[in-house]
């Protein structure tokens, strides 16, 4: 899938949460709000445009819903 | 299954007449009748009372949808104690009243009235369409009229011409007898005021406009032809058809209202649809789609016969329905095999029923082994089951459409009900015209904000995509002026929640003042709105798509909640948040399951107790996964690990936007099975045609925007042989998933054992009730007309942080302009139903309009052919010059493919849900002179390539049949 595209989409859900004072709030809302919503494949392909590193464009609370949440994340092996 | 004899939903034609309106009060009076006494509610007609009681006093003039009038006086009655004979449909009933129906003298009385108006009436009655149901004929026969001494020489009215204008009624004044029930029934029951009585005593008229119905202010809804009492306003197709022998009720297939409808019948065919008066969702109004517009379901368009091709530049093949079956089986089966399981998927529609998007749904978790179902509830209402269930805990409208007549304040946000819900929006005017105040916060001036009787007290007329501004605005003023009830949120509130909301909408920021440049609107206009609702006893908000389908979609209908619990607004009839459907079935679809992370009940397919629940009834293992949404599907097509789909009922080709990568994603589909009345825009893309059924021509149900669940009923057998739901569950078995079910009502048992909102549905208790709200369970066994009584579904209603945020869609000096995008009336959705109907003289092709300040800057004038250009694509179009738009802001609408109005979408969507941003996109306009431009061109090549591989494979599959 289209990384952009999906950068775009989680930092859109990012610049949401990034309201709530309570930064634990607004970091497990943005991971939880990807874990429900989001196919398998289109966390896959984020996780992978992050762990590329450089310059992914990500929003800071996308990289720290990465970083903190990141078993949830990752698709579930059957 | 037929319907069974007796059925209540089978009756003879004539439905009783109550002669006024029914009338709510606690307090009863009893009257007697003819020496039989009956109790009615304190303010009921003496005519009313009698039909009570078994009488039905002779009338003309008065008819239970309409106030009494008082004009005919052939309903007179005499009253002990009265003097004179007082006419028993304006006379009200006092307790212990002794009324005379039937006298010498009522009798006499009554002829010399009818005396007077048959000698003006032409003696064609054998003739005349309306024999057998005409009041007029009903009349003379009840008072026993034998001769009528005046004669037919001196003046009268029977050579006046016939106004056949209207393309579904005729106007016959020859027939008239001045009742005027069809006056009081455009300004009562539509409110549209478009007829008047001209003249006086003998000369007066009806007269529709200056010149005729077509050209007057008449939006052709019917209601005039329903209540006149003669065949003067009467249906073309009981002109040609003749009378109905017996009537089917069951629900319109258009929009979200869910009107009920009479179909009326000559054996298997459809002669007329009448709006159902005991309909609880649209008490028998309607309008011009719903009452007339019907007849695309015979039309010889309709695909009948299942076709395959490998390819799609292969000519089609017509074949039986097994080896259809057998084929899109087997290329599921080897897609699957090759790419995965995860592979396929496939779209429900809110066009269909409840029982078959259930069943598509679960032919998609169960059948296909995967959650990648979606509906194309997806683009349009998404983000109301999102924002709804975030804050009050259901994903779901509050109220019924009743409790709009309790209102005193409303909001009508980004919906435009006299086009798009046109039978509420009747409602709402009638409210209005008794004197509730209304607010309209909208780009374009919508009818609504002014229209005969009625005028907003403020139309904040904001810029496309600041509706989350103006809503944060409003809600300061109400926090900062401290006007809100703070009782009502410290008791039902999460406090918590609502201190951090307090604090973050108090801010300067969200001050009106503050975002005026991000709205448009003046500061002192937002506080007068917002001191306006949060003052009213009962203030009530309605909205739409121009709420939804903004990349803030969700975080707008979240506003909506938040202001309706600051005003203490929710949990009783009168208030409210009120989302307007757009299709028949949204509400149904969305309640179906057909969400990828939501098995049917709004329930995460994360939670194992409800995939226990779920598998066990299936027999299968359902995924814990989310599946994939509608623009995934596409990206995931484009990519090549998305392969295969089965779209029921939906025009994806042509109503989702950024329509270029629509299509190529469709053509990167190995095998795209599509299920439609019509060859769709879609169909030239597929591999596999299923031929669908109309809603005449199968049982089911639908659920409106009130939640209200009604039934579907077959009047005539499916022409391509099997209903939609059957074909669901043969191509099921075809992949070797059994289901079992005889008849829909089977498949309803089923969801009402699976879902707690529904537990009290059965296809028994709609036949009882008419109609259920949900939640119908143990706690609510008639069903649920409004929600959150005493507490929120989810317990506290939760405050959310709604943060504006501007569009990432911005206009440049490449691209100046606002798109916003919409609907009218006469037209529905992508059309394919409306575009078959005599409903194309109202609007047959879509327009863009401008503001006269942007076209003078273009040099374009009205009626010139211009190019719209966006990052997209352009397409070309006509334009009109309307001073309804803001300078800035263009409109159009999408009824009609070649117009192309989704090539110029964007792929933004809501953050929470990707609900495509229809409502916003940057255009440059400019005029051309050719009236078709480079895409225009495009999609005329590929339909014709289309249409004649169609042709050719019916050419092939006759040959073949002849040899
Ligand atoms: S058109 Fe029909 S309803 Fe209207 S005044 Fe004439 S008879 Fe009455
Ligand atoms: S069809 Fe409706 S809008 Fe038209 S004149 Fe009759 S009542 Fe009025
Ligand atoms: S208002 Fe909607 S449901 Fe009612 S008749 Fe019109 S289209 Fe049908
Ligand atoms: S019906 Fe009462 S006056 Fe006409």
């Amino acid at each position: 899938m289209e990384a952009a595209k999906l950068v775009g989409m989680a930092n859109q859900i990012a610049s949401f949460f990034a309201t709530e004072p309570d930064r634990p709030i607004a970091v497990a809302g943005t991971a939880n709000h990807i874990q429900k919503f989001w196919e398998p494949r289109m966390r896959k392909a984020l996780l992978q445009a992050f762990d590329a590193g450089g310059d992914h464009g990500l929003h800071e609370l996308v990289v720290a819903a990465i970083t903190e949440h990141r078993a949830g994340l990752e698709p579930i092996t059957a | 299954m037929t319907l069974q004899e007796g059925h209540p939903a089978m009756y003879s034609n004539k439905v009783v007449d109550f002669g006024t309106p029914v009338k709510r009060s606690d307090n009863t009076v009893t009257v007697h009748i003819d020496g039989k006494p009956v109790c009615v509610p304190e303010g009921t007609s003496v005519m009313r009372a009698a039909v009570e009681a078994g009488v039905q006093v002779p009338k003309l003039c008065a008819t239970d949808s309409l106030e009494s009038f008082g004009s005919c006086r052939l309903c007179l009655v005499e009253i002990d104690g009265r003097r004179g004979t007082p006419a028993s449909c304006t006379t009200p009933c006092d307790d212990g009243m002794q009324v005379t129906t039937q006298s010498k003298k009522l009798a006499k009385l009554r002829r010399g009235v009818m005396e007077l108006y048959i000698s003006d009436h032409p003696l064609d009655c054998l003739t005349c369409p309306a024999n057998g149901n005409c009041e007029l004929q009903d009349m003379a026969g009840a008072v026993g009229l034998r001769d009528v001494r005046y004669g037919y020489e001196g003046e009268n009215h029977l050579v006046q011409e016939k106004d056949e204008s209207n393309p579904y009624f005729t106007f016959d004044p020859t027939k008239c007898i001045v009742c005027s029930r069809c006056v009081r029934a455009c300004e009562e029951t539509q409110g549209t005021f478009a007829l008047t009585v001209e003249g006086r005593g003998f000369d007066s008229k009806i007269a529709a406009g200056p010149t005729n119905f077509f050209d007057s202010e008449c939006v052709s809804c019917g209601a005039c032809v329903q209540a006149c009492p003669t065949s003067t306003l009467m249906e073309k197709s009981i002109v040609d058809e003749g009378q109905p022998d017996h009537a089917v009720t069951t629900t319109c297939a258009y929009c979200g209202v869910g009107c009920s409808f009479r179909a009326e019948m000559q054996g298997s065919e459809v002669v007329r649809m009448v709006p159902h008066k005991d309909g609880k969702a649209n008490h028998g109004h309607s309008c011009v789609k719903g009452r007339f517009a019907w007849g695309y379901a015979t039309h010889p368009d309709r695909v009948k016969q299942p076709m395959i091709r490998k390819k799609i530049t292969d000519p089609w093949r017509e074949v039986s329905w097994e080896e259809a079956f057998e084929y899109a089986a087997s290329e599921i089966k080897r897609i699957q095999a090759k790419y995965g399981q995860a592979s396929t998927g496939g779209i429900t529609s809110s066009r269909c029923t409840n029982e078959e998007t259930f069943l598509l749904q679960k032919l998609v978790r169960a059948g296909f082994g995967n959650n990648n179902v979606d509906t194309c509830a997806r683009v349009c209402h998404s983000p109301t089951g999102y924002g709804l269930k975030t804050t009050l805990g259901e994903s779901a409208g509050t109220q019924d459409f009743d409790s709009v007549d309790f209102t005193d304040c409303v909001i009508v946000l980004g919906a435009n009900p006299t086009d798009g819900h046109p039978v509420f929006a009747s409602r709402l005017k009638k409210r209005l015209r008794e004197g509730a105040t209304l607010i309209v916060i909208d780009p374009r001036q919508i009818d609504l904000v002014r229209t005969p009787h009625v005028e907003a007290s403020f139309h904040l007329q904001l810029r496309p995509g600041s509706n989350v501004a103006v809503m944060n605005a409003l809600a300061h003023v109400v926090v900062t002026e401290g006007l809100e009830s703070k009782g009502y949120i410290a008791e039902r509130c999460d406090m918590e929640d609502y201190g951090k909301w307090k604090a973050f909408i108090s801010e300067e920021r969200n001050s009106p003042e503050a975002l005026e440049e991000h709205t448009g609107v003046p500061a002192d206009q937002i506080r007068g709105a917002a001191r306006l609702f949060a003052k009213a006893p009962n203030g009530a908000l309605y909205y739409g798509l121009g709420v939804t389908e903004h990349s803030q979609g969700s975080t707008g209908v979240m506003t909506i909640a938040n202001l309706a619990m600051l005003t203490g607004n929710i949990g009783r009839p009168g208030v409210g948040v009120n989302p307007l459907r757009g299709q028949n079935n949204v509400q149904g679809a969305c309640d179906m399951g057909s969400f990828p992370h939501e098995l049917p009940g709004y329930r995460h397919v994360s939670d194992p107790a409800v995939r226990e629940l779920f598998g066990k009834e299936w027999g299968v293992d359902i995924q814990p996964e989310p599946g994939l949404r509608i623009p995934n599907m596409f990206d995931a097509a484009v990519d090549g690990s998305f392969k295969a789909l089965y779209v029921q009922g939906e025009d994806i080709a042509q109503s989702d936007p950024d329509t270029q990568h629509v299509q190529k994603a469709l053509e990167s589909l190995e095998c795209l099975i599509v299920q439609d009345i019509f060859m769709n825009e879609t169909a030239k893309y597929a591999h596999v045609i299923f031929p669908g059924s109309s809603f005449l021509e199968k049982d089911g149900t639908f659920t409106n925007a009130e939640r209200r669940i009604s039934r579907v009923r077959k009047v005539m057998p499916p022409l391509p042989g099997l209903a939609d739901w059957e074909v669901t569950v043969r191509f099921a078995e075809a992949l070797g998933y059994r289901m079992n079910y005889s008849h829909p009502s089977e498949i309803m048992d089923e969801i009402a054992r699976l879902t707690p909102t529904f537990t009290g549905v059965s296809y028994t208790k709609l036949d009882k009730l008419g109609s259920i709200q949900w939640p119908c369970n143990e706690a609510a066994p008639e069903g649920t007309p409004y929600m959150h009584e005493n507490e929120f579904v989810r317990g506290k209603g939760k405050f959310v942080l709604t943060e504006f945020q501007a569009t990432p869609e911005r206009t440049t000096r490449k691209f100046p302009l606002i798109l916003t995008t919409g609907r009218i009336l006469s037209q529905y959705n992508v059309g394919a139903q409306t575009r078959r109907t005599q409903n194309q003289v109202w609007h047959d092709e879509d327009i863009i309009e401008l503001h006269p300040h942007d076209a003078e800057n273009r040099g374009i004038e009205h009626g010139d052919m211009v190019s719209m250009q966006s990052r997209k694509g352009d397409t070309t179009m006509r334009c009109i010059v309307t001073d309804r738009m803001q300078p800035g802001v263009v409109f159009t609408t999408f009824h009609h493919p070649e117009s192309g109005a989704n090539v110029v979408t964007t792929d933004n969507s809501d953050w929470a849900t990707n609900c495509p941003e229809y409502k916003v996109t940057a255009v440059q306009i400019r005029k051309v002179a050719s009236d078709k431009g480079e895409w225009q061109q495009r999609f005329d090549a590929f339909a014709q390539q289309q249409d004649l591989l169609a042709r050719q494979g019916f050419a092939e599959d006759s040959e073949q049949g002849s040899k």
